[in-house]
């Protein structure tokens, strides 16, 4: 394998150990709320600063292949795609932060109700980001589509718990603040999919070369008519 | 389109070093051939002013047209007035810099001195070399630097106003601020010439080319806008190529 072959693994690995990391902040974040799991929480504010050292480590080194080795075609598109992907990554991190600091403050008191629609728009997003991440690692373009797919369900999702949230703090005004910690979960999971959802459009540019961000591909088709 | 060939063989002796090679070269712009050695780049860039002709035991099929006129049986110095062509080792004749530019016009029957004054200074200018000989445009060529002998060849295959320029590893024996210099230069006379270039070096071609072609074993194996061919190429040998797994 010629060097800059070995390189590209190397930005490979690295944006994998990334990824498992983020992972497991959304899953142990998501069981913080879930299971009222102080420690799990914790977990996930300890581990933020790992995720931000390789977020740096990640983007200064596809930077010195851009400029060391001028890639061009499909290791050109590998690089370019890994700092998207990187930077949606560390979002994602941040993300879990703000759920596990959630779950901080919801496992103080009993919760008033059930978690509405939680677990389940937690396990459609790490899903989604599942799968986002196993597309790029097989190049897989179906599976990316897939993901773009699942964030209309998400967003749905996200809105009808708002409305029973709303709902709750309108009848029950005494226990606004736990609804509204319950509110910033839905809200930073939906987003969490929003990141998935880039990453699988970052995959399918990196295997197809294509734009598919904003809806370009019907636009584009559109203007081939 | 300013060039154009169909089915384009050609041959040394009984060797096809040219499959039948169909391209639309368009006028005004960079056209740049990349591939590796011995793919038939250069050979395809010297049948387009029949420089090929000048080997023995050679032989084209095909058609090439300029402008929609047969080029294979126009008449050959007619070909060289309106096609000219810089090599890769600067070539200057060893006379006065002054006299290079002016050869080919005084070889076109322009005797005017003004005449042959105001083409010496826009040919040296429009190949960015003017202020740096305009106090010496009778000193000998040969004393000039390699990358100024480059651009004075430049300027003499501009001095009778080619509409296609070409050039074959124009810039492989200079300097990366002598490089920079020529590709500026190319960028800046795309209005009055159309140019077809020859490089090993494919970041040259990304840099100046608005088409870029690839050639592998005397085929044209893909010609696309070079956006295109260094960001998503759609033959799996052009991939290879750019990306350096081969060549």
């Amino acid at each position: 394998m010629r060097h800059f072959q070995q390189e590209l693994e190397l930005l490979k690995a690295k944006l994998l150990e990334m990824s498992a990391l983020v992972e497991s902040a959304i899953y142990r974040s998501v069981q913080g709320v879930v299971e009222k799991n102080a420690e799990l929480a914790h977990h996930v504010l300890n581990n933020e600063a790992r995720i931000n050292q390789l977020e740096i480590e990640i983007d200064d080194f596809a930077i010195s292949l851009l400029a060391l080795q001028q890639p061009m075609a499909a290791d050109l598109r590998l690089i370019t795609a890994s700092i998207k992907i990187n930077n949606d990554l560390e979002r994602m991190g941040d993300l879990s932060v703000s759920i596990a600091q959630s779950a901080l403050a919801l496992v103080k008191e009993p919760l008033i109700r059930p978690l509405i629609d939680i677990p389940h728009i937690a396990g459609l997003a790490q899903g989604m980001v599942r799968k986002a991440l196993d597309a790029f690692v097989n190049r897989d373009a179906e599976l990316a589509r897939s993901v773009l797919v699942s964030d209309d369900a998400v967003d749905n999702m996200r809105t009808a718990s708002y409305h029973e949230l709303i709902s709750f703090m309108e009848a029950n005004p005494q226990h606004i603040a736990q609804a509204v910690y319950l509110l910033s979960v839905v809200r930073n999971l939906e987003r969490i999919a929003d990141h998935a959802t880039n990453i699988a459009e970052d995959v399918l540019f990196l295997v197809k070369g294509i734009d598919v961000r904003h809806h370009n591909e019907e636009k584009t088709a559109l203007a081939h008519t | 389109m300013k060039l154009r060939t169909k089915d384009l063989k050609f041959y040394y002796g009984t060797f096809e070093a040219l499959h039948g090679i169909t391209i639309d070269i368009p006028a005004n712009k960079i056209t740049a051939f990349i591939g590796p050695s011995g793919c038939g780049k250069s050979t395809f860039l010297r049948t387009m002013n029949r420089m090929n002709e000048a080997m023995r035991n050679t032989r084209v099929e095909g058609e090439i047209q300029l402008d929609n006129e047969n080029l294979l049986s126009m008449d050959v110095t007619d070909v060289r007035r309106r096609v000219g062509m810089v090599f890769q080792k600067s070539n200057p004749f060893p006379k006065s810099i002054y006299d290079n530019v002016s050869y080919g016009l005084r070889v076109n029957g322009i005797k005017k001195k003004s005449v042959i004054d105001t083409a010496v200074e826009r040919s040296l200018g429009r190949a960015a070399l003017w202020s740096e000989v305009k106090d010496k445009l009778h000193k000998p060529a040969l004393a000039l630097s390699g990358g100024q002998q480059q651009r004075l060849c430049i300027a003499r295959a501009l001095a009778v106003e080619p509409e296609v320029l070409l050039l074959d590893e124009p810039c492989s024996a200079l300097d990366p601020i002598a490089t920079l210099k020529i590709e500026e230069l190319l960028f800046s006379i795309k209005d009055i010439t159309t140019i077809v270039i020859v490089t090993h070096n494919m970041q040259q071609a990304a840099r100046i080319a608005d088409s870029t072609g690839f050639f592998l074993l005397g085929n044209l194996i893909e010609f696309n806008d070079t956006k295109t061919i260094f960001s998503n190429p759609s033959s799996k040998e052009t991939e290879d190529y750019v990306t350096g797994r081969f060549g």
